[in-house]
């Protein structure tokens, strides 16, 4: 089946369930035949995961939008006096959870915030607790490496006791933001004032050695080079075989609407997003699954990456805010029918799950 | 390789996997057409919107004694097409409303004033129209055809066709021609060197097999006449529409895209619709099967901005195609390369 003699040898790597090399991972982002790149990734989706395809039904809560790190890539952060500027009290993330709560499927939380000039580490904490006292049956998944890595600067403790205190105060799961490309090169070009890649390593090392589980992600489009990339995904891969707690991947293609960054950079192009998550599969071979995030990919895209290595689809979200402020076309949630429906058509069997990857229902026909 | 059956067909539109079905695909038109993506600069006039159809799930048409009914004069249509050719279009695509009473000799007069004065290629008329032209003149379609031709008319555009089965054709457009006779307009033009390209619309709660059985009849007729150049899948756009319902997903889109490719084996060029599909999709297009993107469509205003807007809709073309990786070029109605513009090394 391969698409020339040049790949024959990845593609027996591939079917011989072989790991690729950095070689390899450049050379398949050199590859023009991107239908050749979407079958393989789905024969490895398919041995891997079979064909269930996870989401969640969720709601997404981002505390505040006041945020000292001012990423170049950013369109949600504001100073606190900006026009927009917002910071949820305790009240308001309750009034906010409660409205998504009349949908009975709710399941859980994804709480993700900037980082507030003002706030202490108990400030986060207590609008977490409340959550978690006044709705104890929603997972909580929050809080990336980047938030806590930051906690950890503001409160004088330790990235342990931080992650400590967070799992006392319900937390379950960390989100898979902010590692954008872990590159120092990259990094202090583009968002020096939060953590480094060495830390945002850390905060997972950490986690998975309490026994919390991690997402991670990778932000490209931007200024990375196509190497980048590849040895971003050999870093989670090192980090994978050390400790085993990283659940899902999630590719976040740049949008470069309202930011800093988009004056001089493009979107990507769709063919661009799905060879990414195509390679994001092949190389990621010990990490089980694959998201495709429908926010930033839009819900065709998402769907047609379906047959490109994913197998996680994300949730229903309830309302997205972070990537809409930076002109994401797609709307800002999803009905599950929509999005069963979206999974069915693609012939593969849709399972609402928590954040932990279990399964709370599957709609086999 | 053998031809793909009917029931093969039908299968692989049910439950066929469409990055499979896009790699055979793929390699079919990099088998004919390499890496090369072509496009046309062209322009859309519509000359009139009265219409005695008056399809129910049409917002164009207006009645000839409406207040806002209109009949573009010949210094109107020549005025756009100079346009046209200033902004570097190769082609015209002349369709409007059905209208009562103009005579043969009123398009017959269009397009001899078209040519008398321009170079351009006339890509014009529907199917609908040239029956409609042929019935209210009393001759035949050969003949209607035949006139046309010598008036200065090169080739016809493909749409109208949506689904040919007349159950499905009955239920969202039962005014218009019926299967037969979309058919016979087009074996009559081949017949007399006209070529032409066809059309399927997909989305209109159609059944596979209904599918199938359109893409067989045109299957059919090119073995027989060899006139089609191209063949493009629009997907039903239901916004603002009687008939509504979902637009088709991407998923089937893909699939079938590449399904047109495989089993439409006598047909040259398949064309991806970005129209329909938006930008993303389209880019996504010849990894399925296409070779052609279709038109970069001057709009009315971006016509009349002259070069720059003009510029920009080329160039947007061009990155989409080279932004995947292959060859941008500029090709005519005949589907004849006239400019090329090469691709990119980074497709970052």
């Amino acid at each position: 089946m391969y698409s020339s003699e040049e790949y024959k040898e990845i593609e027996k790597k591939i079917f011989a369930g072989e790991r690729l090399s950095r070689e390899d991972g450049i050379k398949l982002f050199a590859c023009k035949d991107i239908a050749w790149l979407g079958n393989m990734a789905d024969y490895v989706r398919q041995q891997k995961c079979g064909d269930i395809v996870y989401y969640n039904v969720n709601c997404h809560v981002n505390l505040t939008n006041i945020c000292t790190s001012k990423c170049k890539f950013c369109a949600f952060g504001r100073d606190k006096d900006d026009k927009g500027a917002y910071a949820m009290d305790v009240e308001d993330a309750l009034a906010l959870v409660r409205d998504a709560s009349k949908d009975p499927n709710l399941a859980g939380l994804h709480v993700v915030s900037g980082l507030h000039s003002d706030w202490s580490f108990e400030d986060y904490l207590q609008r977490l607790q409340a959550l978690h006292d006044e709705f104890p049956n929603l997972y909580l998944k929050g809080f990336t490496g980047v938030e806590i890595t930051h906690f950890a600067k503001i409160s004088g403790l330790s990235v342990e006791q931080v992650l400590r205190k967070l799992q006392q105060a319900g937390l379950q799961a960390i989100a898979g933001g902010g590692a954008e490309i872990l590159s120092d090169r990259v990094r202090n070009e583009l968002c020096p004032n939060k953590a480094t890649a060495a830390q945002w390593l850390e905060v997972s090392r950490t986690a998975h050695k309490l026994g919390i589980k991690t997402n991670a992600s990778m932000l490209y489009g931007h200024i990375e080079t196509l190497e980048e990339r590849v040895d971003h995904l050999l870093t989670l891969r090192d980090l994978q075989d050390e400790t085993g707690g990283i659940q899902t991947f999630i590719c976040f293609p740049f949008l470069p609407k309202h930011t800093e960054l988009g004056k001089t950079v493009q979107q990507t192009s769709m063919w661009d997003d799905l060879r990414t998550i195509a390679i994001s599969r092949l190389m990621l071979d010990n990490i089980t699954n694959i998201k495709a995030y429908w926010v930033m990919l839009t819900v065709p895209v998402a769907q047609i990456a379906l047959g490109f290595g994913a197998n996680d689809i994300d949730g229903t979200i309830h309302k997205e805010t972070i990537l809409h402020d930076a002109g994401a076309s797609s709307p800002t949630a999803l009905s599950e029918d929509n999005i069963i429906k979206i999974i069915r058509e693609a012939g593969r069997i849709p399972a609402a799950c928590d954040c932990n990857f279990n399964i709370l229902r599957t709609f086999a026909d | 390789m053998m031809r793909m059956n009917a029931k093969e067909a039908e299968q692989l539109l049910i439950n066929g996997d469409p990055i499979q079905l896009g790699q055979l695909a793929g390699a079919e038109a990099r088998k004919r057409f390499g890496d090369r993506i072509t496009f046309i600069v062209d322009r859309n006039i519509n000359y009139t919107n009265v219409c005695v159809n008056e399809c129910r799930f049409c917002a164009f048409f207006r009645r000839k004694e409406s207040k806002d009914a209109y009949l573009l004069t010949f210094d109107e249509i020549l005025g756009k097409v100079r346009e046209a050719v200033d902004a570097g279009a190769t082609q015209v695509m002349i369709q409007g409303g059905l209208y009562p009473d103009l005579g043969l000799e009123y398009y017959e007069k269009m397009l001899r004033l078209i040519k008398e004065n321009f170079k351009i290629t006339i890509h014009s008329f529907t199917a609908t129209e040239i029956q409609h032209f042929a019935r209210q003149a009393g001759i035949s379609i050969l003949d209607c055809l035949k006139r046309l031709q010598a008036a200065g008319l090169d080739s016809l555009p493909g749409g109208g066709a949506e689904i040919l089965v007349d159950e499905v054709r009955q239920r969202v457009s039962p005014k218009k021609i019926m299967t037969e006779d979309w058919l016979h307009v087009m074996e009559c033009a081949h017949s007399i060197g006209m070529e032409s390209t066809a059309t399927m619309v997909i989305g209109l709660g159609e059944t596979m097999a209904q599918r199938v059985e359109h893409m067989e009849r045109i299957r059919q007729l090119q073995d027989k006449t060899g006139g089609f150049r191209a063949f493009i899948t629009w997907s039903f756009q239901p916004g603002n529409t009687e008939l509504g319902g979902e637009k088709t997903s991407g998923w089937d889109y893909m699939r079938n895209l590449a399904i047109t490719r495989l089993y439409m084996d006598n047909v040259p060029h398949i064309q991806g619709s970005w129209v329909t599909q938006g930008e993303r999709i389209g880019q996504l297009t010849p990894a399925f099967g296409a070779d052609d993107l279709g038109s970069i469509m001057l709009e009315e205003n971006v016509v009349k901005a002259a070069g720059t807007a003009y510029d920009m809709s080329i160039q947007k073309m061009v990155d989409m195609i080279q932004g995947a990786g292959w060859q941008a070029a500029q090709r005519d109605t005949e589907y004849n390369v006239i400019k090329t513009y090469g691709g990119k090394a980074d497709v970052r």
